[in-house]
This record gives structure tokens, C-alpha cells and sequence, in this order.
């Protein structure tokens, strides 16, 4: 079991307060995702799960009993730090068997234990290295080998795959999503990578100044943010936001639309413009255009698109498919 | 043309290193020539460098006026004993300033490398008045104590530079990894450390050693380490040079043995941990 309720979860360091007011409901068996920008909280809130800072305030409830006063070995949880964090005097086998060591498990338990999550990671050929004769990803596989071996109630993420170079990444991604298929555990995953928080999550929490802005799958959050923050966060490119007399005509402060719901044409459309900028990226190309209503909007179009910089074009935004704001930055629900 | 002229300034910077080295170890090379002389060759003038009649003589009346290896032994155990003393105390002291830093971890630091700059002779008089009171005047425990807080600030300071390059994730791993305290020091933090706290362990046991101020002031005989022993031979009946280098010789023999073969410690403990 791995259900951990974070309940008016509190942290201040000194005079500043960090984490205001969290609750959160983690379900057993979820992938749950944070995200936010850099420096609001998220590795703090991870931080206070694991036991590795005290909280100021607040209940983190582990499997229905308070935890918070708890030390981490007594939480039952694991984690992989954006560092590994591996002892670098022991060799790949000690470092993963280490916890279980601790744990007073027998020797032949402790080595059936290392060689299957050895096996499982692809570290057989690896045990008897230090950590310092390993790739990053090596060492990344065991940083998670020293996770999985204790069976922890949860896995705790923090920025995991932000030290691999890109094909790196999207091969360790598929392997923890594939890890969490395999184990049913529940893991929470901090990153400020779009892509993985979309792929990964079954649900993801959007962090803002240490207080959660919106939770929801993917797709909750994609087609239907809460916020200003929350549409601006999710989603690559960003959304475009307008304000003023356009948005006046949806009855909303400011109104958005994502990149890829705006169609273009060269003959007529809502909105007229000029293009800017045109980044090719083969599949699709991301035009920035200068608007009179707006100003600088991008646009995906799919493929290749044969208009470049100076071209004169008409845009017009999907209708259901624009998001409105109040003056407070607060979603209007019901869009026109 | 370009290698020449590296190759040139090697060997100048190589003729000026060894230059240098010669210059600092030239004192105790005489000292150690002057140990072999007669008493008034040692005083000749012009100095003669080599050409000399050669005696042991120096030793055999050293060793027979004065009991060598009691003086050994004392020092022995004042600097090895007042290093581990320190010891005890200096690792979770730099642990927790390392790791748990406070509010003022950095205010401490400077008031504990400050204590060391007072003159030690502002101290003397009331030192000397409570080892006196306390029966502690001439005693290894005494002088122990003395040495061992003499020392503290620069142990806890050497070791709180090494403890802090080691990124604090990794003991808190162990910590997740479910290993208390005393095991996170144990099995993580003091092997990583081993480097560390070998060239912390060696420096101090090498400035306990050559430490004379206060070892002098608070001994007469029986604590008495070999500092005492070189200090006999500038007595007030007169300098014996060829004694006092042969007693010097003697005395500093089993610390340059030491330092010989830890070099690579040293020098790691001279740059305090700036050097990986
Ligand atoms: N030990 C500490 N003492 C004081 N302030 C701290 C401490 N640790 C973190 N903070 C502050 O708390 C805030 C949140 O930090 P945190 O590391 O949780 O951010 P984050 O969301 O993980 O950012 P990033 O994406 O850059 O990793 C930051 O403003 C940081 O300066
Ligand atoms: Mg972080």
C-alpha cells in the first residue's frame, strides 16, 4: 500500500514561508507528477514527504497514520536524487544493498534481492564497480536499484533524468514508466520538463509560489486549466494570451489560445498579422506573428509551411477552444 | 623554438624549487652535520661543512646524561593521545556545523580560529595557577588536556572543510536508505572522509609534537617530552652546540620518519582540502 495524504502541510525556513497551505490526496499505485517553476517548492515538498525536512505545520499521512514526526527510514518511502547520490566508496552491489543491509536483512535474502533488481536495471555486468567507473544513465539505473530493492510504500522523484543528455532521457523515462507498470507502487515525480509531466502522469500537481495551483491528468489540466498560471504552464509552446477589446468580446479579461488551435490563411481569418519568426522542426513549424490585436502570437501549423518572415496571414482561433479569464487571473467556466 | 624555450624554464623553475628546498632544509642539515662534530669544531669559524673529524661521541653522552625513550614515550603520548582526544570530539562537532548548519555555524567557526590568536603567554599565569591547585603540574593527563584544547580549533575547523565537499544528498540517502545516525557516520560519512581525517590526524599529531610553549612551561620531568630534551642542552652553564644538535637530531628523527611517509597526507592536510 502507498496512499499519502498531505493535510494544511506547512514549511517555513526562518522568517519565509516556503509552502503556505498544502493538501493533497495521493491514491495507491499513482504516478503523480509536480511541477512548477524553478523555486517554488517542489523539491521542498518532496523533501517534507521523505522525512528530510521537518514540516512547520501539518499532517503527511502515510498509509492512514501520521508520519510527519517520523524520521525517513521509518516512512517506508524511497528516493532518487537529481545527483544519484550514491556512495561512491562502495561498489554497485554494497550501494544497492546497503538499505537492506540496514534493515538487518540475511545475506542470501540481500543477494536474491540485488541480483533481480541487478537484472531488472541491466546492472548484472556493472555489481562489482564503483560508482565512479559508471555512465550517467549507470548510474542513474542504480540510484533506482537502490530504491526498488527495498519495496517502498512510494517512490519519491527529484528531477531524475536532468542530468541525461536528451536520448538518454526519453529511454530512462520509458524504462520508470515501464518500472511503474511492473511494480504498481506509487511514485511522485518532480520535474520541470513538459513532456515527461504530460507522458508520465496519471495525475499532475501545478505548483505556484508553494501552493497548489490546479491537480488533474494531463489532459484536465490541458483542456481545461483553472488559471492564468495553469494554462500558461501547461503545454509547449505556450499558450498565447490576449487582453483588451478582443477579449472584452468574449466577456473575459484576458482570453488564451493554444498554438495549435489558431488556423491560418492567407486570404481571411479573425485576426490579421505578419510573420515574424518560422522555426522548422520538420513535423511541425511554430510560427511567431505579429498581431494588431495581441501582438506576437505563435501558431503551430502542421508540416512544412511555405510562407516565411514578412508574409502577410490571417488567423482565427478555434472557437471552443478558447480559454477566458477574469481580472483575478481565475478560469470563466462555460467558454462561448 | 617554443619547445626550447618551455623546455629552458623548466629547468630554471626545477634549479629554483630544488634552490628553495635546499634553503628550508638547510638549518636542519647543519643541525644534523653539528650533531657529528666535536664540541669546538662546532664553534670554528670559518664553519667547516664536511671536512671534519667525524664522532658519534655527541649521542653516546646524550644518551648516557639523559633517558632518550622516556622522553620519546612522552611525547609519543602527548600528541597521539591529545590528537585522538580531539578527535573524539572535532567529528560530530564538524558533522553538525558541516551537515545542520545553524544560524550562527559561521560566527562559531571564526571565534574558535580566533582563541588561537592570542598570545599563549597571556594565558600562561592563570594555566599555570590551576595545574598548580590541581595537582596537575607535570602529568601527561594535565598536558593532554592542554595540547588537545590547543589544538581543537584547527581539527574542527580542517575537518569541517573536508566534511563539506561532501554533498550532503548522499547521507541523505543513508538516511532513506534507513541507517540512524550513528550508522550514517559509521558506514557512509567517515570512509568518504578517510583522506580527511588522515591529514587532520597526522598535522596535529606533528604540531603536538613540535609544540614547546606549553609542554616547557608545565613539565619539569616526569610528562616530559622530548622538546624538554633538546631545551636541557641550552642550560644556563653554557650552549653545547654538538649536544644540542645531536639531542635536536634525536628529536626530531621519529617525526620526520612519520612525515616522510605520509607525505601525500600532508599535503592534502596543509592545503586544507583545496587540493582533491
Ligand atoms: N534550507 C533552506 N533554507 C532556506 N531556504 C530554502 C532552503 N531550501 C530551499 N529554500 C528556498 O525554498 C524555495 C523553494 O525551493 P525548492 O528547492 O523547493 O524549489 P524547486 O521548486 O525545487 O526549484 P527547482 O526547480 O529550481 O529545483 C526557494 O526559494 C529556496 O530558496
Ligand atoms: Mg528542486
Amino acid at each position: 500500500m502507498g496512499t499519502i495524504v498531505l493535510k494544511d502541510v506547512q514549511k517555513r525556513f526562518g522568517d519565509v514561508t516556503i509552502i503556505p497551505n498544502a493538501n493533497l490526496a495521493i491514491k495507491n499505485g499513482e504516478f503523480v507528477v509536480f511541477v512548477g517553476p524553478s523555486g517554488c517548492g517542489k523539491s521542498t515538498l518532496l523533501r517534507l514527504i521523505a522525512g528530510l525536512e521537518d514540516v512547520s505545520g501539518g499532517e503527511i499521512i502515510i498509509d492512514g497514520s501520521d508520519a510527519a514526526q517520523l524520521p525517513p527510514a521509518k516512512r517506508g518511502l524511497s528516493m532518487v536524487f537529481q545527483s544519484y547520490a550514491l556512495y561512491p566508496h562502495m561498489s554497485v552491489r554494497n550501494n544497492i544493498a546497503f538499505g537492506l543491509k540496514m534493515a538487518g536483512m540475511p545475506k542470501p535474502e540481500i543477494e536474491a534481492k540485488v541480483a533481480k533488481a541487478a537484472q531488472t536495471l541491466n546492472l548484472t555486468d556493472y555489481l562489482d564497480r564503483k560508482p565512479r567507473q559508471l555512465s550517467g544513465g549507470q548510474r542513474q539505473r542504480v540510484a533506482i536499484g537502490r530504491a526498488i530493492v527495498r519495496q517502498p510504500k512510494a517512490f519519491l522523484f527529484d528531477e531524475p533524468l536532468s542530468n541525461l543528455d536528451a536520448a538518454l532521457r526519453v529511454q530512462m523515462r520509458l524504462e520508470i514508466m515501464q518500472l511503474h507498470q511492473t511494480l504498481g507502487a506509487t511514485m511522485i515525480y518532480v520535474t520541470h520538463d513538459q513532456v515527461e509531466a504530460m507522458t508520465m502522469a496519471d495525475r499532475i500537481v501545478v505548483l505556484n509560489k508553494g501552493n497548489v495551483e490546479q491537480v488533474g491528468s494531463p489532459l484536465e489540466l490541458y483542456n481545461n486549466p483553472d488559471s492564468l498560471f495553469v494554462a500558461g504552464f501547461i503545454g509547449s509552446p505556450k499558450m498565447n494570451f490576449v487582453s483588451g477589446e478582443v477579449a472584452g468580446q468574449y466577456q473575459a479579461q484576458t482570453i488564451g489560445v493554444r498554438p495549435e488551435h489558431i488556423a491560418l490563411s492567407s486570404q481571411s481569418g479573425a485576426w490579421e498579422g505578419t510573420i515574424a519568426l518560422a522555426e522548422h522542426l520538420g513535423a511541425d513549424t511554430f510560427l511567431h506573428i505579429d498581431t494588431k490585436v495581441g501582438g506576437r502570437l505563435t501558431v503551430r501549423a502542421a508540416g512544412e509551411y511555405d510562407q516565411g518572415p514578412g508574409a502577410k496571414i490571417w488567423l482565427t482561433p478555434e472557437k471552443n477552444r478558447i480559454h477566458r479569464f477574469d481580472q483575478n487571473g481565475r478560469a470563466i467556466k462555460n467558454a462561448a | 623554438m617554443a619547445r626550447a624555450v618551455s623546455l629552458r624554464r623548466r629547468t630554471i623553475a626545477t634549479a629554483a624549487a630544488w634552490l628553495i628546498g635546499f634553503l628550508i632544509f638547510f638549518p636542519i642539515l647543519w643541525t644534523i652535520i653539528t650533531s657529528f662534530k666535536t664540541e669546538l669544531e662546532a664553534f670554528s669559524t670559518p664553519p667547516k661543512f664536511l671536512f671534519f673529524e667525524w664522532t658519534t661521541e655527541n649521542y653516546g653522552i646524550v644518551q648516557e646524561r639523559s633517558n632518550y625513550l622516556r622522553f620519546v614515550s612522552n611525547s609519543l603520548i602527548l600528541s597521539i593521545g591529545s590528537t585522538l582526544v580531539a578527535l573524539l570530539f572535532a567529528i560530530p562537532a564538524a558533522w553538525a556545523m558541516a551537515f545542520a548548519p545553524g544560524k550562527r555555524t559561521k560566527d562559531l567557526l571564526m571565534w574558535m580560529l580566533s582563541t588561537k590568536m592570542m598570545p599563549p603567554v597571556g594565558a600562561l599565569i592563570p594555566v599555570y595557577l590551576i595545574f598548580r591547585d590541581m595537582g596537575l603540574l607535570d602529568s601527561r593527563g594535565g598536558l593532554i588536556a592542554v595540547l588537545f584544547l590547543l589544538n581543537l580549533p584547527i581539527i574542527v575547523w580542517m575537518l569541517y572543510t573536508y566534511f563539506k565537499e561532501i554533498p550532503p544528498e548522499i547521507l541523505e540517502a543513508a538516511r532513506m536508505d534507513g541507517a540512524s545516525l550513528w550508522k550514517e557516520l559509521v558506514y557512509v560519512l567517515a570512509p568518504m572522509a578517510v583522506p580527511g581525517i588522515a591529514s587532520t590526524l597526522l598535522l596535529n599529531i606533528i604540531l603536538a609534537w613540535n609544540e614547546a610553549f606549553w609542554t616547557l612551561n608545565l613539565t619539569t620531568s616526569a610528562a616530559a617530552p622530548l622538546t624538554a630534551f633538546i631545551a636541557s642542552y641550552s642550560s644556563p652553564e653554557g650552549l653545547f652546540w654538538a649536544k644540542l644538535s645531536a639531542a635536536s637530531t634525536m628529536a626530531i628523527a621519529p617525526i620526520l620518519v612519520l612525515g616522510w611517509f605520509a607525505q601525500k597526507q600532508l599535503v592534502r592536510g596543509l592545503t586544507f582540502g583545496a587540493v582533491k
